[in-house]
């Protein structure tokens, strides 16, 4: 086994999107980069997620990351030289009674200043788009709509940036665990690895739901809790539509792939915070009952596998963006609660301009860790599954 | 007729990609489904895990027990939306 990189201007922990993102920015930067992953990349919660990506958000500031995130998204494949598995079929978010649509018609205004281009649907222009969908199984009685919304391929996404990331000098070590963090005087000092030690001044922790015990070394408390979250994935059937499904009232969310594997997640009540990894029969049952009553003639396609993820969650479910205040040089790049993938675009590229430029605007200061003290927060209420 | 060697029928995966794969660094069985969808099919990987593992061992040295399977998933067999739907006991 190679020795590890004795020295870096920058160590990230964890190999998913956020992480491999990050360390390409940052080498294409000129910083010596290196990535430390216990296990291997896209392992943890990136290479588990339904990747879906949406920009139809109830807080203006994730409408904005989400909205910038696309756009990224849209320019990588371009940049990174590989294919990403960009799909952009639309989100259609469905609507079941009078306060909903009170509060979609808020967030579709919201959007719409933002530029997006996003339109409240009647039910007929709904089986216009997803014929399968019925209607009056799904208690609808309209839905938003917003066409640049999709999907990205999550795999091939995080090993084009570690790929490019690699050939800008950063140094990417999988199967590497973190057993211990040096400081002095509150100042990242180095890493200590089961691989070797690590100098460096910048640590950025995106290591996902185990971010929290990361940081719980050198003493920062980090209000993430990982949830255990469900999906499962059919045999492959012709194409039929394009676009995601998802509802906030029921936590369904789900979509045909390009390959035709219908795939989709839903949570299951009263599930607990832990770190749980066994699929369950009550999530097959509950994910097929409401799946079949959105699209009841999906009851003859059958099931291939399930699996589970977690999601890494926070108080208000936005994510922890930014270094923190109790030790200099320690970053925090977690606590997506289920839309880490989506954003990683924008959030990383907020992180790289500050690591590089110091610079920090309002949206990277509103992600700080500091908002949980003390102050009222808004919570994001558009989260599913 | 063509030349080519599948190992994993469902996702229609040769013996030439899965040796690239290994090639560029991916060289555990889930990275190689991470990679190449090897058995993410219908069959689970039935007919392809025990064969792209051997696959593995000569190109990385390795003997079959120092790699291990991916975890499997249920269900057990394919079991169709409407079953698992079912009220019934």
């Amino acid at each position: 086994m190679n020795k590890i990189e004795p020295k870096a201007d920058v160590v990230i922990i964890g190999g998913g999107v956020n992480g491999c993102s990050l360390a390409y920015q940052l080498a294409k930067k000129g910083k010596k980069v290196v990535l430390v992953e216990k296990n291997y990349l896209c392992s943890g919660a990136t290479g588990r997620c339904g990747a879906g990506i949406r920009q139809q958000w109830s807080t203006k500031e994730n409408a904005e990351l989400a909205i910038k995130s696309v756009k990224i998204f849209e320019g990588l494949e371009k940049e990174l030289g590989q294919d990403i598995g960009l799909r952009q079929g639309g989100y259609l978010i469905v609507v079941h009674d009078k306060k909903d649509m009170i509060q979609s018609q808020k967030n579709v205004e919201m959007q719409k200043d933002l530029g997006l281009d996003v339109s409240i649907l009647s039910p007929d222009e709904i089986v216009k788009i997803v014929p399968i969908l019925d209607i009056k199984g799904m208690n609808a009685i309209g839905a938003t709509f917003c066409p640049t919304d999709g999907h990205v391929d999550p795999f091939k996404t995080t090993h084009a940036y570690a790929k490019a990331a690699q050939k800008n000098g950063a140094k990417l070590y999988k199967f590497t665990n973190v057993t211990n963090i040096k400081t002095k005087n509150k100042k990242i000092e180095s890493i200590i690895t089961d691989k070797g030690e690590i100098k460096t001044n910048i640590l950025i922790n995106a290591a996902g739901a185990w971010s929290q015990k990361i940081a719980e070394i050198i003493g920062v408390k980090l209000p993430n809790r990982p949830f255990r979250k469900e999906i499962l994935v059919t045999e492959r059937v012709k194409p039929i539509f394009k676009a995601m499904v998802i509802s906030f009232k029921d936590g369904i969310y789900f979509s045909q792939q390009d390959e035709g594997q219908i795939l989709g997640g839903i949570p299951i009540p009263a599930e607990k915070s832990g770190y749980l990894t066994v699929p369950t029969f009550d999530f097959l049952h509950h994910m097929s009952k409401t799946l079949t009553r959105y699209a009841p003639n999906l009851k003859y396609v059958n099931v291939i596998r399930q699996w589970t993820g977690y999601y890494d969650v926070t108080p208000d479910a936005r994510p922890i963006i930014g270094e923190t205040d109790k030790i200099k040089g320690f970053i925090q790049c977690n606590g997506f609660s289920g839309h880490g993938f989506m954003l990683s675009p924008m959030v990383t590229k907020l992180l790289t301009d500050y690591i590089v430029k110091g610079e920090s605007p309002d949206i990277l200061e509103s992600l700080n860790l500091r908002r949980f003290k003390g102050k009222k927060i808004v919570k994001e209420v558009s989260v599913v599954g | 007729m063509s030349d080519k060697t599948f190992i994993c029928r469902c996702e229609d995966l040769t013996i030439d990609e899965i040796e690239q794969a290994i090639d560029e660094g991916y060289t555990t069985l889930e990275e190689l489904k991470c990679r190449l969808r090897l058995g993410m099919g219908p069959c689970q990987g039935r007919g392809c895990l025990s064969l792209a593992r051997r696959i593995l061992c000569e190109k990385t040295d390795k003997s079959t027990s120092e790699i291990s399977l991916p975890k499997s998933r249920p269900p057990e067999v394919p079991v169709s939306l409407g079953t698992l739907a079912s009220d019934e006991k």
